[in-house]
Order: C-alpha cells, then sequence, then structure tokens
C-alpha cells in the first residue's frame, strides 16, 4: 500500500510486532458497496481483528462553505441539496431556518405546516434507507427492498410538491417556493396508512433475527457520557441515553407551542430512547423514529391552515409570488429588487445560528453577515462529521465484518461529512 | 439577556476577574425577540483553556458539549479589528442553554491552545480550522489536514483565497507508464 509522503498514516499508539506476527494493513474503500460513498479506512488488523483504524475523508469536498459565500440566502438552498442527499428536504429547512434566525423572520402558519410535515417525511425516508442498508451489509437484503419501495412514495411526495424528486430545492427565505397543490395531503395520508405494515414487517424481519441480532448486539458500544464529549447529537446520541432532541428542547416550527399565534399547542410525540448504545440500539431508535413522525403528520394532515405560504414582501426579504411578478408592476420591480446583483438581502450585520433536528442529528448553519446579499460566512455543522469521529474508537476490537455493521449504524454520508 | 446566560456570564467574570469577556449578543439588534438573543463573550488565547475548563465544569455553566468549532476570516468585515476568530458553540445538555466563545487571533503565527483535552469531539474540528483557515492548535495530538491534502499549501476558506483560479491543479504530477 502506498503510503503519501509526508503522512504518517500508521498509528503511533501501536507497540512494535513481534516476530512471526499476523499482523497487516488493509485498505478499506474509498470505492467499496459497504462505505456507501468515498469513504477510506486504513485499518491495522490481527488476523480478523481490527487494531486500529485511521479514516481518511475528504474525498467528496467540494467547498459548500466557500460557494456560501457567494451565493445569497436563495440560492444556497441548492447546494444544500447535496449535503445529506438522503434527506435533502431536512437540509433545505435547516438552511433557511437559519436564514430567519438571522433576519428575524417569523413564519406564517400554513408554511409552518408544510415545512413540519415535509421535515418528518424526510426523516422517514433518511431512517429507512439507514436501516435498510444496516441491514443489507449485513445480508439481509428484503429488508431494503421494502424500505426502498417506500421511499420510492415520498419521492413521488416530494415530486408532486416542487416539480423535484431529488434535488428538491423547496424552501425560500420566509416561505416556500410554492405552495403545496391540491390533492397533495390524501397523497401522503394514504402513504402514511401503508408505513406501519412495512414497519412491520421490517421488524419480523430483523428484530429476532438471530443473525442480525448477534452480530448487532453489544456491537459498537457508545456510553452515556462518551457520546456527549464527543459531541454526538440525534438517534446516535438518544440510543446512547441522551436525552436530545432539538424539536423539544429548543423548538422550532410546529413543534413549538402557540406556533401558529393563536394558542395552538405544539405536535404531541414521545422522544425514542435507547441505553444499549450498541448497533441494534441505534436500528431500534430510529424504527421508533419513523412512528413518531407518522404520528406527527397524522396530527398536521387533516389541519392545514390557510392563507399565504409566504410572509409578506413588505419589507424586501421575500420573492413575491410568481403571480405579482407577471401581472403587477411593483411585484416586478420588488422580484428585479431582490435579485439583482446590487441589491438584494440586507440582512443585519452580526452572526447567527439557527439548528434543526434532522435525522442523522443537530444540522446547524452558523451565519456571520456583514449586511450583504450573500452571508460573509456560511458555517455547517454537519452531523455526519462529528459523528464519524469516534468511529476509531468504536471499532478497535472488532472483527473486521463489525467494521460494516457500525459503519452502517452510525448513516455517515459523504457529501454531508466533507461538504 | 436569558436568565441562564446571566447566571453564566456572573460566575465567569467572578471566577476570573481579570478577563475582560465583553459578552454581547452575536447580532446586534433592536427587533430581537426578549431571551432569545444568542451571546458571545470573547477570551483571550493565554486564558482560553482555564476559562473552557471552567465552563465545563462550573455547576452554573455545566457546558458539556461542544456543539461546534468553527472559524471566521473577519479580513473585510466592517468595523473587525482581529483577523481569526476562533468560535466555539457550546452546548449545556442539562441546564439546556447556549454561549458562544470567541478568540481572536492574528497573523503572522495564529495560534490557540487545543481544547481536544476538555471535549474529545473537539480533534476533528480542530483539524478542520487548520486545515481551511490555517489557525494551529497549540498540543493537539494529530493536527493532519482533513478535507485537502497533505501536500496542498493553501488554506481554502480565508478571505483572500479566491473562488476559483489559482490552479492548483497544473501542480499535479502528471503519472505515466514510465513513471509509475
Amino acid at each position: 500500500m502506498a503510503v503519501e509522503p509526508g503522512v504518517d498514516i500508521r498509528p503511533t499508539t501501536l507497540a512494535p510486532e513481534e516476530p512471526g506476527g499476523d499482523r497487516w494493513t488493509l485498505n478499506f474503500g474509498p470505492q467499496h458497496p459497504a462505505t456507501h460513498t468515498t469513504l477510506r479506512l486504513v485499518l491495522e488488523l490481527d488476523g480478523e481483528r481490527v487494531l486500529s483504524c485511521v479514516p481518511h475523508i475528504g474525498y467528496l469536498h467540494s467547498g459548500f462553505e466557500k460557494l456560501g459565500e457567494h451565493l445569497d440566502y436563495n440560492q444556497y438552498v441548492v447546494v444544500t441539496d447535496r449535503m445529506n442527499y438522503i434527506s435533502p428536504m431536512a437540509n433545505n429547512i435547516a438552511w433557511h431556518h437559519a436564514a430567519e434566525v438571522l433576519f428575524n423572520i417569523e413564519l406564517t402558519p400554513r408554511c409552518k405546516v408544510i415545512r413540519t410535515i415535509i421535515a418528518e417525511l424526510a426523516r422517514i425516508q433518511d431512517h429507512l434507507l439507514c436501516v435498510g442498508t444496516a441491514a443489507l451489509d449485513l445480508g439481509a437484503f428484503t429488508a431494503f427492498l421494502y424500505g426502498f419501495a417506500e421511499r420510492e412514495e415520498i419521492y413521488d411526495i416530494f415530486e408532486d410538491i416542487c416539480g423535484a424528486r431529488f434535488t428538491t430545492s423547496y424552501t425560500r427565505v420566509g416561505g416556500l417556493m410554492q405552495d403545496m397543490p391540491d390533492g397533495w395531503p390524501e397523497k401522503i395520508k394514504k402513504f402514511c396508512k401503508k408505513v406501519p405494515s412495512t414497519l412491520d414487517d421490517m421488524v419480523s424481519l430483523l428484530n429476532r433475527n438471530r443473525i442480525f441480532v448477534e452480530r448487532t448486539k453489544g456491537v459498537g458500544h457508545i456510553g452515556h457520557d462518551d457520546a456527549i464529549n464527543w459531541g454526538l447529537t440525534g438517534p446516535l446520541a438518544r440510543a446512547s441515553g441522551v436525552r436530545r432532541d432539538l424539536r423539544k428542547d429548543e423548538p422550532y416550527l410546529c413543534y413549538k407551542d402557540n406556533w401558529d399565534g393563536q394558542g395552538s399547542s405544539a405536535v404531541q410525540f414521545k422522544v425514542p430512547m435507547a441505553s444499549g448504545g450498541d448497533v441494534y440500539s441505534r436500528y431500534l431508535v430510529r424504527l421508533e423514529e419513523m412512528r413518531q413522525s407518522l404520528a406527527i403528520i397524522d396530527q398536521l394532515i387533516d389541519n392545514i391552515p390557510s392563507g399565504p405560504v409566504n410572509v409578506l414582501p413588505n419589507d424586501k426579504k421575500t420573492l413575491p409570488s410568481k403571480d405579482e411578478v407577471y401581472f403587477s408592476i411593483e411585484g416586478l420591480i420588488h422580484h428585479f429588487e431582490q435579485v439583482m446583483t446590487n441589491r438584494g438581502f440586507t440582512p443585519p450585520i452580526g452572526e447567527a445560528y439557527g439548528a434543526t433536528e434532522t435525522a442523522n442529528g443537530e444540522l446547524g448553519f452558523y451565519f456571520a453577515s456583514d449586511g450583504g446579499r450573500c452571508a460573509y460566512r456560511a458555517r455547517c455543522r454537519p452531523p455526519s462529521f462529528i459523528n464519524y469521529q469516534c468511529f476509531p474508537k468504536l471499532v478497535e476490537g472488532h472483527q473486521l465484518s463489525d467494521v460494516v455493521a457500525i459503519l452502517g449504524s452510525l448513516n455517515v454520508i459523504a457529501a454531508e461529512l466533507d461538504r | 439577556m436569558h436568565e441562564a446566560t446571566e447566571k453564566v456570564i456572573s460566575a465567569m467574570s467572578k471566577a476570573f476577574s481579570d478577563v475582560d469577556f465583553a459578552p454581547s449578543p452575536l447580532v446586534d439588534r433592536g427587533d430581537a425577540p426578549a431571551g432569545a438573543e444568542q451571546i458571545y463573550v470573547r477570551v483571550p488565547a493565554e486564558r482560553l483553556l482555564d476559562v473552557m475548563r471552567f465552563l465545563r465544569n462550573d455547576a452554573a455553566c455545566a457546558f458539556e458539549q461542544l456543539c461546534d468549532l468553527t472559524c471566521v476570516d473577519y479580513l473585510d468585515f466592517p468595523k473587525a479589528r482581529d483577523r481569526y476568530g476562533v468560535t466555539y458553540s457550546l452546548l449545556s445538555l442539562s441546564r439546556n442553554h447556549r454561549i458562544w466563545v470567541k478568540c481572536f487571533v492574528n497573523d503572522p503565527n495564529p495560534e490557540v491552545p487545543s481544547v481536544t483535552g476538555i471535549w474529545a469531539g473537539a480533534e476533528w474540528l480542530e483539524r478542520e480550522v487548520w486545515d481551511l483557515f490555517g489557525v494551529r492548535f497549540a498540543d493537539h495530538p494529530d493536527l493532519r489536514r482533513i478535507v485537502t491534502w497533505e501536500e496542498f499549501e493553501a488554506h481554502p476558506l480565508r478571505k483572500d483565497y479566491p473562488l476559483r483560479g489559482r490552479g492548483e491543479r497544473e501542480n499535479y504530477k502528471v503519472l505515466t507508464r514510465e513513471s509509475r
């Protein structure tokens, strides 16, 4: 294996090998089906036992944060699609949630409900893939296909609302690209009726499957204090007994009481937790989170408030609707003022941080704004990046085949990891 | 200012009477909802570790988690005096509050102490800041570049690095069958 000049990829903590030993180095990835995307691990093995692991990341680094300094607050949403492409809607919402913290915009009730529904659909979409591929990596193909069949339906729902299946770019500052189409809630209701039986199928395939349980229970253990110290968030932390969910602790959208300004209470849901801290616990937490997401959608889908989806364009922060642009001179002027490079957004000078709970954990954006139309600095706090750094500690002492199981349970998306 | 944040600031000022933390909101504006401001404090690099250890362990602060660590290059920022602001976003899970700590450093040798000894999660975040901004972290166990490659010499998120057109690719070695 070639070693890059100047880089010591061999860990220094290992004692020198005794003569006649069985130690060898394996280059795992960057192109391997079980690494899902381009991740590279250099594993030091004794037989099949992992002595140490050095991850090398950056194969998908494309300078998203640099681009964020040159695209305005609406344009950049296209780039967020490409971060965690398993649930692009969740990234869109996270980006514009942070932008609205900076601009201090209160959304309309209709927009909040639609955003909450698609955020929960994105969570289901992400967890279905994670649970499915985690099983696939352990050889269980059927659960994976069941999950993918349901994901296809979610893609259809997203296609109906924004015209794109994968790169959605649906949110805008202060609202959404467009209102939902007629018949959209019925489609979601039909979908929500179907999913529980799929989840039941997955449960009956995996939960007491001896191979699955033997290969996941007690594997890749993270303790409660370690999870906090490593900065883990989301299902990973909750599977280790850390009670933290931004939807409860720092509520936003419809997770907040009085979200519509008329005293409506926040949506009701439970935060699934486990104390095992192993791969199996993470699987169980994700499975239960999907059911809770369905419950949230169920509470909102019948009562989508009427009214506009975008906040009024009076304060020159939001784009006017296409009707106004095409049929009124004021709307046209306003639209041009908003998109011209020497006009555009006028955010306050300063910094702001906004975070949402996505399927992988806390996805936050930290803006520094110099008052211009683009952010001066657009930092993304990617959950995958922070979740992945404890990986070498998790695999030490495990078998080579467990590396795949642990990697699957972390649900690392390389495009978000490298940005 | 939020009540919990006020307590943190007063505990900090009591413990470190020699440091001027200058607590202020991240964004200064009149229309912020009361109690929802995001507050940051300034800490000089030489006292950073002491302050961070205090914030982690003091009962009123209890910032068990380093939520994020990043940097802003204030080269063209209005009214900025220092160049690099290493920004620590701290989160207390038990008390559910946040605070931002900023440590300003300047050329020619931007360096802050590493907080990996306090929060293990800082390791890759510090490597990323070193890689993209060129701010060194003293006593970091493994300060290598993380998203770019080791032979790369620039720090691309600095404001004096252009979005396009510097041409590192021309410097790549051309591999031929013979040279392998």
